[in-house]
């Protein structure tokens, strides 16, 4: 499964539910505000970097450019385009966003 | 691979409507197919051909109709969510229609995958 | 909810086809429309004779709330709807357990009978579907 999620850990909590029910070895992919959680020192890293020891983490670069955070992204993140978007999708049997 | 696309919100507001043209951009490059865009809730307001935004910005309602055309996507308005908003017929863009959401469902079932941009 | 399914030509081209489809409801009624036409999508899905699921989980719960009475806000409570799921042959609900035990709520104050999973059951069941759609 791949568990894409788009809102700031800060705001919401589809992060916390997503990381709760994604299974070891499922993706989870950061777009939009979510890609806040895959920046460093901050309130949020020590969970996402938890999550990381069972699930892969990728982040959009699109997004962490437009919001000037593309310096700050935690070691071990997987950054991809819209290109690399499209193949988590497609390598996954389903895809679920956390509206 | 076949994809269908739901979008749940409408065009400036939220960055959803962007991303999923962006994705739907980069799965055709790739040489996937779009069967169905299919747009629901607040998302029935990208089909207003009213639509004018600054000069400088994206176009996002003309921005669909000319995916569409290019690569023979069908964009779907449900109906209900549609009437709802004042979205109708006499003001929707070249490349979209009003169906039901039967549609969406269908597009579940005939792609590969479905991927939802919302809120 | 009344509204056709729409397509009903295209829909022969389905016929056979049988997927997973999973409906996951997370946020509250009245608040914001997402409940109201998430139902409505559910709804619509029985006419295709797929696998359906629906799960409630984080402000989702909510939704099955015993007791919404709307008339003061002016809005329609949809809440007697999912009663009707069953006549639908929608009846595969589930409920997060954690979720629900935040809120303070449990079964006998939802309006509808619901299985509670835990977090991995839920977590299995999510793996386990094709089509996967969130209001």
């Amino acid at each position: 499964m791949l568990h894409i999620v788009n809102k700031s850990p800060f705001e919401r909590n589809a992060l916390e539910s997503c990381l709760r029910f994604g299974r070891d070895g499922s993706a989870v992919l950061l777009i939009e505000d979510g890609v806040y959680a895959a920046t460093r020192g901050n309130a949020v890293e020590l969970k996402i970097r938890e999550a990381m020891g069972r699930l892969k983490v990728y982040a959009l670069q699109p997004d962490l450019e437009a919001r000037g955070m593309q310096d700050a992204v935690i070691d071990g993140v997987n950054l991809v385009d819209y290109g690399g978007f499209v193949d988590l999708v497609a390598e996954h049997k389903a895809a679920q966003s956390w509206l | 691979m076949k994809f269908g696309l739901m979008v749940s919100e409408g065009p400036y507001t939220h960055q959803a409507s962007d991303t999923a043209f962006k994705f739907a951009a980069a799965a055709l490059e790739k040489g996937h197919q779009i069967d169905r865009i299919f747009f629901y809730h607040d998302g029935v307001n990208n089909a207003t051909r009213l639509t004018e935004p600054p000069q400088d910005d994206r176009h996002i309602v003309n921005r669909w109709s000319a995916l569409a055309e290019q690569h023979g996507i069908d964009l779907v308005v449900c109906v209900a969510a549609a009437l709802r908003r004042g979205i109708k017929d006499e003001i929707l863009p070249k490349g979209f229609r009003i169906s039901g959401l039967g549609q969406l469902v269908e597009t579940g079932i005939q792609s590969d995958r479905l991927v939802v941009f919302g809120d | 909810m009344n509204e056709s399914a729409g397509g009903v030509d295209l829909q022969e081209e389905t016929s056979g086809t049988v997927k997973k489809f999973m409906f996951v409801n997370r946020k509250a009624p009245y608040g914001t429309v997402y409940a109201l036409e998430g139902l409505e999508v559910v709804l619509i899905s029985a006419a295709f004779d797929q696998d359906v699921s629906m799960v409630f989980i984080d402000d989702g719960v909510y939704e099955l709330v015993k007791g919404q009475n709307t008339k003061a806000i002016g809005m329609k409570n949809f809440s007697p709807t999912y009663r009707a799921l069953e006549g639908y042959d929608i009846e595969k609900l589930y409920v997060d357990e954690e979720s629900l035990a935040a809120r303070g709520l449990t079964t006998e104050k939802l309006l509808v009978p619901v299985e509670v999973l835990n977090t991995a059951q839920m977590a299995e069941l999510m793996d386990q579907q094709d089509v996967v759609i969130s209001f």
